[in-house]
This record gives C-alpha cells, sequence and structure tokens, in this order.
C-alpha cells in the first residue's frame, strides 16, 4: 500500500457526500435499507444470500443480538497467509478485544472489515445481513467507524474543522460551527470531553483520540475499530478512555479493540478473539479466562512474565547530562535543562508520552542534534555536538526509533547493513579497501549469535521482519562491546518472542558493565528492565523512581506533567 | 493493494534482475514501434526505415565505427552519472562538465606551451580537474546551502555554454580561421591517435573502459562506495551512522563531473581539434546520458551496454538525416521516447498488475 492517508481521507469524504446527499440517510435509519443503495453489481440479492446462509448457519433468528458476523475470511499476501479462515463474531453492545503479537492477522482483519484491503474468500454479515465493503466508504455507509493507531488529524484545524472534514450535507459557510452543538452533545453523552473550537495540535494524545471517535461518532458509527488505541495514552488516560467505551456499551454501540496487552483485555473487553499467525485460536468470555492462559494462546507456548535480573552492580559514571538544552525540529524548546547520569552495569529507563522531548533527548546524546546549552559527558569526555560517527568510536551503541528509517539502509544487504558504523575501522575497513571476507564472517557470526532469521546474507535487509530487523540492529550496535547503549524502544511494535529475547539482551549487556539508557512508552518494560525511571514531560525530568517503589499511578501523573512530591 | 477499473495491483518489494532485463527491454521496444508510426507519418515505411538503419549502423565498418565514436563521450558522462545518481544526486550537469574539460584541453593545446610528450596527458588531466570543478560547486551549494541539485546543475550547463560561445567569439576566436566562431586548429601534438579509417579516439574510448570497471570496483568494494550508497538508499541511515553528505557528494560531483570533462577532452581532441560551438561540441550527449545512466540502473557495467545502445541510436540519426531526409532531431524524440516508457516500466517492476474483472473489482463506479 501507499501512504494510506491520503486514500482513506478522500474516500471519507466522497463517502460522506455520497450519504449526505441522498436524503434518505439518517442515522437511525434501519440497516436494510441502506443495503438498497445502489451499489453496483457487489451487493447480493436475496436468493443468493439465502444461498449462503444455508452454507453457513450463523445469520439466523436467534443470534439477532450479532452485530458483526466475518466468516471464513482468508486473505494471503505474497508468502504470506495472514488471514487463514478467520471467523469473528462481534456482539451488540459489547467490548471485543482482538488480541494477537504483531503478525497474527489482527490488524489485517479489520483492514478487511473497514474496507482497506479486499479479502480473498470469507463473508462478512453485518446485523444478520451479508454485505460486501470495497472501500471505507462502503465502510462507514455501513456504520462502521475505525480510530487508526496513528491519528488522522489536520493539526492546524479546530476540532469541529477536522469533524467537519469531508462531511457533506453541512452549510456552505462556516460549515465548522454546524457542528460544534453536536460535538458538545455527544462530549456529554459519552464523556468525550473535548472543546470543540481548540486546534488540534494544542491536544495531548487522549483529546487527540477523543477527537478521532467523535469523528466516528458523527458519521453514525455503531461498530467502533480501535487500533491498539492505547499506545499513546498515559495509564491515567487510558483509564478514562476505558470508562468512555463503557458509555458507548451502555448506548448499544459494539468496540473492537484491538491490542497485544493482556492487562488492558482483562480490564476493559467482555470477550476476547485470540489469533495467532493468522487463525483464530479462541473466542473467550474475559470473565472465564486468566492471563497466563491468554497468553499462552497468544504466544503457543509458556510465557515468563518477569525476566531474571542481576542485583545492580553500579560502576562508574558512563553517561552524564549536565542541563542540557536542545530545540525540535520546528525550532521549539525540546529539552530544557535536562541533567542525569547513568552508571556502567545500570539501566536509567526514560518513561514519558511520546513527543516530550525524547526523541530530542536521544539525538543530542548520539550527535545528530545540537545541543544549545548544557554538556554531554561520555566516560569522562565531552562529546557535547560531536560528530556522531565520533561519539559511535568512542563506544556508545544507538538503537535507533525509526527502526527502518534510520536503523538500517533497506536496501542494502544484512552483510553490509552490519557493518554500517563500522565500516571505517578494521577489520572491515583497510585504507581505502572495504574487506569483504572479513564483513562477510562477521555477518555469519552475527546472524547466529543474534538468531537473525533471513535467507542469507546478501538477502536485502528491507525484505527482513521487524523482529529480524532489530535484531540485525541489536547485533550490529553491541559487537565490540560498547559501554553506553542507548535504546530508544528497543521492543515497540515487536511480537512477544522477539520482546521477550531482546529485553534479554539489554539485561545481558547491562551484566557485562555497559550502561544503558533505556526510552520506552511501555511502562511495563521500564518496570520490568530499569534500575531507575527518570519521567520526563515537555522536556524537563519530573522526577526519579527506582520501580520498586514506584507505583504505576505514581509515574502516570508525573507522565502528565506533575512534578514527583509537588502532588498533595 | 490498489485497484484501478478490472484491475488489481500488488506491491512487489524487490523486483528481480529478469524483471528488470525485460521491462527494461519492453520500454525500448514499445519506444521502437511508437517510432515506426512517426516514421509511418513521415511517409516512409517503418520497416524500410528500420531496416536501412540496420543494415547501414550494424552492417558496416564505417557504420560500427560511427557507433563508437558516438558510445565514448556516452560512456563517461554515463558512468559519471551512474556515481552520482547513486547517491541520489541528480546531477544534470553533465553537458557542462563535459564543455568544461573541452575548455580546459583547449587551452593546454593552444595556450599552455607544455611540450609534446606531456601535451595529451595533460589534456586529460586539467579536463578532469575542469569537469570535476564545474561539478563540485553544485555539490557545495546543494550541502552548504541547500540548492536544489537538479536546478543548480542544470543552469551550470547554461554557464558554461556561454562560457564557450564567449571564449571562441572573443578572447579565443582563431586568427586563421577569418571571422569564424572557431579557435584555431590544434597542434597535431594535441590531437588523439584514431582508430585506422574511423573517427573512433582510441585512448579516449579505452578510458571510458577503464572508468567503467574502477567506478564498479568503487561502488562495491569499497569504503568511499559503501557510504555513496549508504547516502544515496537512506539518507537517514547515513546522518544516524556519521557518514557526512558534504564529503559524499564532493566525491560523487568529482568523479562524475571529472568523467564527463574527460568526454569533452575527447570530443575536441580527438574529433573536432577545436573549440567551436557548444552544439557542435557536444549533440547533448551530457543529456542522453542522463538516461543512458538511468538505463544501467545504478550499475557501471551496465552503462558500457547502454551507451552502445545510444550510440547507435546516435548513428542511426546520421543515417536518418542523410538516407531517409528526415531531420536529426528525430534522435532526440526517440531519446525522449525511450526515457519516458523507462520510467512509465517503473511502475511495473514495483506493482504487479493483475486483471481480476468486472465482478470482482469494480469498486469506482457504485454508489457515486
Amino acid at each position: 500500500m501507499p501512504k494510506g492517508l491520503p486514500a482513506v481521507a478522500v474516500s471519507t469524504h466522497r463517502a460522506c457526500r455520497t450519504l449526505l446527499t441522498k436524503k434518505q440517510y439518517s442515522a437511525d435509519q434501519p440497516v436494510r435499507q441502506l443495503d438498497s443503495l445502489p451499489t453496483g453489481p457487489a451487493i447480493l440479492d436475496g436468493a443468493m444470500t439465502e444461498k449462503r446462509a444455508n452454507a453457513h448457519p450463523p445469520p439466523s433468528e436467534a443470534s439477532k443480538d450479532v452485530a458483526l458476523l466475518m466468516v471464513d475470511i482468508v486473505k494471503t499476501f505474497p508468502g504470506v497467509v495472514a488471514n487463514d479462515r478467520v471467523t469473528f463474531e462481534v456482539r451488540r453492545g459489547e467490548v471485543h478485544a482482538l488480541l494477537g503479537e504483531n503478525g497474527a492477522g489482527k490488524t489485517t482483519l479489520m483492514n478487511i472489515l473497514y474496507g482497506l484491503y479486499q479479502a480473498d474468500s470469507g463473508e462478512i454479515y453485518l446485523y444478520g445481513k451479508r454485505v460486501r465493503i470495497r472501500s471505507p466508504r462502503d465502510a462507514i455507509r455501513h456504520k462502521i467507524g475505525m480510530v487508526h493507531q496513528h491519528f488522522k488529524l489536520v493539526a492546524r484545524h479546530t476540532v469541529a474543522e477536522n469533524v467537519v472534514l469531508g462531511l457533506s450535507g453541512t452549510p456552505f459557510l462556516a460549515p465548522a460551527r454546524a457542528v460544534e452543538g453536536k460535538i458538545r452533545e455527544l462530549g456529554e453523552l459519552y464523556g468525550l470531553k473535548v472543546d470543540p473550537k481548540a486546534h488540534v495540535w494544542q491536544l495531548s494524545a487522549g483529546e487527540q483520540q477523543r477527537v478521532e471517535i467523535i469523528k466516528a461518532l458523527v458519521r453514525g458509527a455503531d461498530i467502533l475499530i480501535l487500533d491498539e488505541p492505547t499506545s499513546v495514552l498515559t495509564p491515567q488516560e487510558s483509564e478514562e478512555l476505558f470508562k468512555i467505551l463503557e458509555r458507548m456499551k451502555e448506548e448499544g454501540h459494539s468496540v473492537i479493540f484491538i491490542t497485544h496487552k493482556l492487562d488492558e483485555v482483562m480490564a476493559v473487553a467482555d470477550r476476547v478473539t485470540v489469533m495467532r499467525r493468522g487463525k483464530v485460536v479462541a473466542t473467550l468470555p474475559t470473565a472465564e479466562v486468566d492471563k497466563p492462559t491468554l497468553a499462552k494462546m497468544m504466544v503457543g507456548r509458556e510465557v515468563v512474565f518477569r525476566l531474571k535480573k542481576a542485583a545492580c552492580a553500579r560502576g562508574n559514571e558512563a553517561l552524564v547530562v549536565e542541563n542540557l538544552w536542545a530545540l525540535s525540529d520546528r525550532g521549539l524548546p525540546a529539552l530544557k535543562g535536562i541533567s542525569f547520569s547513568v552508571c556502567r552495569g545500570e539501566i536509567l529507563g526514560i518513561a514519558g508520552v511520546a513527543g516530550n522531548g525524547q526523541k530530542e533527548l536521544v539525538e543530542v546524546i548520539t550527535g545528530l542534534r545540537r545541543a544549545t546549552r548544557g554538556r554531554v559527558v561520555v566516560l569522562g569526555d565531552d562529546v557535547t555536538n560531536k560528530n556522531p560517527r565520533r561519539i559511535a568510536d568512542k563506544g556508545v551503541a544507538h538503537i535507533p526509533e525509526e527502526r527502518l528509517k534510520m536503523g538500517i539502509v533497506p536496501e542494502m544487504s544484512v552483510a553490509e547493513n552490519l557493518i554500517l558504523k563500522k565500516h571505517h575501522r578494521p577489520p572491515f575497513c583497510r585504507g581505502f579497501l572495504l574487506n569483504l571476507r572479513a564483513v562477510r564472517r562477521f555477518a555469519r557470526h552475527a546472524i547466529e549469535e543474534y538468531e537473525i532469521m533471513t535467507p542469507s546474507p546478501e538477502t536485502p535487509a528491507k525484505l527482513l521482519s521487524g523482529g529480524n530487523i532489530q535484531r540485525l540492529i541489536l547485533a550490529r550496535e553491541l559487537s565490540g562491546e560498547p559501554a553506553l547503549v542507548v535504546a530508544a524502544h528497543p521492543t515497540y511494535g515487536l511480537d512477544v518472542g522477539a520482546t521477550e529475547q531482546i529485553r534479554q539482551i539489554l539485561l545481558q549487556q547491562r551484566e557485562r558493565g555497559a550502561a544503558i539508557l533505556l526510552i520506552s512508552e511501555d511502562l511495563e518494560e521500564l518496570m520490568t528492565l530499569a534500575d531507575r525511571i527518570a519521567v520526563i514531560f515537555e522536556g524537563e525530568i519530573m522526577g526519579e523512581v527506582t520501580p520498586e517503589e514506584a507505583s504505576l499511578e505514581e509515574i502516570g501523573l508525573m507522565m502528565a506533567g506533575e512534578k514527583r512530591g509537588v502532588r498533595a | 493493494m490498489k485497484r484501478i477499473g478490472p484491475f488489481v495491483l500488488e506491491r512487489r518489494l524487490a523486483p528481480t534482475r529478469t524483471a528488470v532485463l525485460g521491462y527494461s527491454l519492453l520500454a525500448i521496444v514499445i519506444a521502437l514501434l511508437l517510432m515506426s508510426i512517426i516514421f509511418w507519418a513521415y511517409g516512409v515505411s517503418p520497416v524500410k526505415a528500420y531496416s536501412a538503419i540496420g543494415r547501414t549502423t550494424l552492417g558496416t565498418r564505417f557504420g560500427l565505427m560511427e557507433i563508437l565514436r558516438r558510445t565514448i563521450p556516452l560512456l563517461l558522462c554515463g558512468v559519471g552519472l551512474v556515481i552520482a545518481f547513486r547517491a541520489k544526486f541528480w546531477n544534470i550537469g553533465a553537458e557542462g562538465q563535459l564543455l568544461a574539460g573541452a575548455v580546459a584541453a583547449t587551452w593546454v593545446a593552444l595556450f599552455s606551451g607544455i611540450p609534446a610528450p606531456w601535451k595529451i596527458p595533460a589534456m586529460f588531466l586539467l579536463g578532469f580537474a575542469a569537469g570535476a570543478l564545474w561539478g563540485i560547486i553544485p555539490a557545495l551549494l546543494k550541502v552548504k546551502l541547500q540548492v536544489n541539485d537538479v536546478i543548480s546543475t542544470l543552469m551550470m550547463n547554461y554557464i558554461m555554454a556561454y562560457l564557450v560561445k564567449w571564449l571562441i567569439y572573443g578572447p579565443w576566436r582563431g586568427p586563421s580561421m577569418r571571422g569564424f566562431a572557431y579557435t584555431d586548429l590544434f597542434p597535431r601534438d594535441a590531437w588523439l591517435p584514431l582508430l585506422a579509417y574511423s573517427k573512433v579516439h582510441w585512448p579516449t574510448l579505452l578510458i571510458g573502459l577503464v572508468a567503467a570497471v574502477t567506478a564498479a570496483l568503487i561502488l562495491s568494494r569499497t569504503r568511499l562506495g559503501y557510504e555513496i550508497r549508504v547516502a544515496g538508499d537512506s539518507p537517514d541511515a547515513a546522518h544516524y551512522a556519521g557518514i557526512g553528505f558534504l564529503g559524499v557528494s564532493v566525491w560523487v560531483m568529482l568523479l562524475s563531473g571529472g568523467l564527463a570533462g574527460l568526454a569533452g577532452v575527447g570530443e575536441v581532441a580527438g574529433i573536432h581539434h577545436r573549440l567551436l560551438e557548444p552544439d557542435h561540441v557536444s549533440l547533448g550527449y551530457g543529456y542522453t546520458a542522463i538516461i543512458v545512466a538511468w538505463l544501467a540502473r545504478g550499475s557501471p557495467m551496465a552503462a558500457i551496454i547502454t551507451s552502445l545502445l545510444f550510440g547507435l541510436i546516435f548513428a542511426a540519426g546520421d543515417e536518418i538525416k542523410v538516407t531517409l531526409q528526415m531531420p536529426f532531431q528525430i534522435t532526440n524524440v526517440f531519446n525522449g521516447m525511450i526515457l519516458f516508457f523507462l520510467i512509465g516500466v517503473e511502475f511495473l517492476l514495483y506493482w504487479r498488475v493483475r486483471f481480476v474483472g468486472k465482478g470482482k473489482g469494480w469498486a469506482g463506479k457504485a454508489g457515486s
């Protein structure tokens, strides 16, 4: 797929125009009539539906409370079966979690439901009636809404302008004003508090998410798909989201909640469908299941939740950051006087909601961004604003946040990617020439040691899966025993197996005596791995805690901008 | 996945070598077919035209030598552009860099007073340096001031072309040329040796072949080549790895411009033996070399093949003019069409098109 955003935006826009220019459409109209809209040859006539219904029992009179039924969905991509005869059922007025590792096929299934993909085979029934969804426009017409993981909002517009964007049937002049009332009304009804006149760029991630939900509701969504909705939220914001979902349930909406976090499933869902490798493992009421069972279903084996961690043997300070200031890409202050230090054999975790200066902090330490004030000292040497190569050569490993964009060169081979940053030094480079023998030898060794699944060392890196790309980056960065490892979101988006392995590797590095600066949005990860956790908010450190003494609530409050100890 | 009418498009990650070759040939074949329409519209039978072209270019020693003569500047410029394009430095300025080399060679031949045995080596050396200098200026502009490389390299062509015009109308106008806008003829010791009964200045051809092999080795086997490829494929990764864009850009344009400069030396010292109007020194070789490099898809060795192909097209252009009484500019039309279709098939390399018929794939029409 090319960039999804424009396509979605365009089709949404056109969909709404279609809907609202057809005067008969309104939110409370029966679904049946919607299906009689001219939708081309694809909508099957009654006879056909009946015939199909015989083959598949579900859409009968008995299952009136079934809002959505997807039967035997098959979707293959070149080389992968993303969905293998998946059957998925959502009832009216339930929160249904769709649980699975990355690559299990959850998002593919939902993209089929939202019309972004077409299934190779299989059927979709809404309220017992067979439908065909070929574009997001169809999905919206069938009252399906989707909130994507990465919000699709126009930052410079107001909330109301974003909601009205692409919505037809609004007055030509000041269309945004026309929906302000509606937004307030929905806000009252569902607890979606947000000021219609606020500009989106002023809003927190949680508020932006509410705008996305309002967008879906204004378009009449009965079934709402939320793709990993908590990944950008603080614990408190997640709690608020869960309350909103409760309200929506009470109003008769069905919510599909895509996640790979077990706690959330237990907290919010009525039922859960577990997927693994494109297949449904089971659909169960959450009341009848516990976390370890779900984890086992999801991964296919027992999962250790706690990693063994040796006591922290703090050595000398490997990294000292003093009163560090830096600007963001937009030229605004992103770091405002940050100070901390990391010792050898210690993991310092940096917690915080994305976009509070973590990226800039990592970049300044690794030499990719200029510090406007302050000092970065690595192993006693001042490396502030030194060239990234100089800093790397001093023994600073950097596991970058943007794996594909920054961590690898997609077109180049696995072997060539494994020597990036070290390509200018022996044994890989003698004078002007590369030593291809040494490169190959190192590649074979690294592929074996880090279990990088690749057809060969010559395979272009872009063909590897996310987990294997991260293993490649770790293999490269951790070779040569770096004194300091700066790891930005090292397990973000990886499956449970790879996550576990990468956490183990980080702990091994710590035991070896490396100092590790771990930036993560995953509080559980920080609580498991870090020896100390510092919380960053708007470019300042709000406070520092140890995992033993800290509660999630306390960290959450700091992530939301409350300084430690200030709170009553 | 995308859908257009009854077709479904599927993303392809890595096109195979055969696919690249096959689709490139497809582009050339489509261009040839369209050309035959132009021939036909001109009142010339396409079959007759192609057979005449084939007979006179590929069928005679003279024709083959003409192809080689045209290949030399295309090869040198093309190899240089392959290097630049690998770093995603869009050098559109080979034409100007070629002329810079020609100017430097002319200075050595007519005004330097360098003794005879050193004259030709000095021409190549200074020709390379002049082309490299003309190439490095846009590199510095790009890295230091974020000036768009396409625009600056293109504009530098015009500056150099007018500089050449000024030289031949002004200070360098040859006293023995009776008012024509030429320099004087180069002394004999500044003439490149030719293959017997041809205009193939073989030293330049040899340099071109060596350049192709060397460029291939630089790209695959050296630290510089590695850094060029990293910077070209992923600027973010290059930044992350501490690879300096200034260094890569300057090196790339030094090689690219320098090789184009050598092509300019070959043209004035091997064929014209004097500096003359810029569009007579080069028949747009620097521009055609862009297609040569594009078709070679990042491989300097492949540029040997593709420059031969365009050498053939230039030679055929002469033939079209003489035998078929059509304008020589027809080669530009042909070059343009090949480039057009090459860029067109790029799409097919990364998307697999499948016909699914009406039933399954009629998204656009319904309901709107």
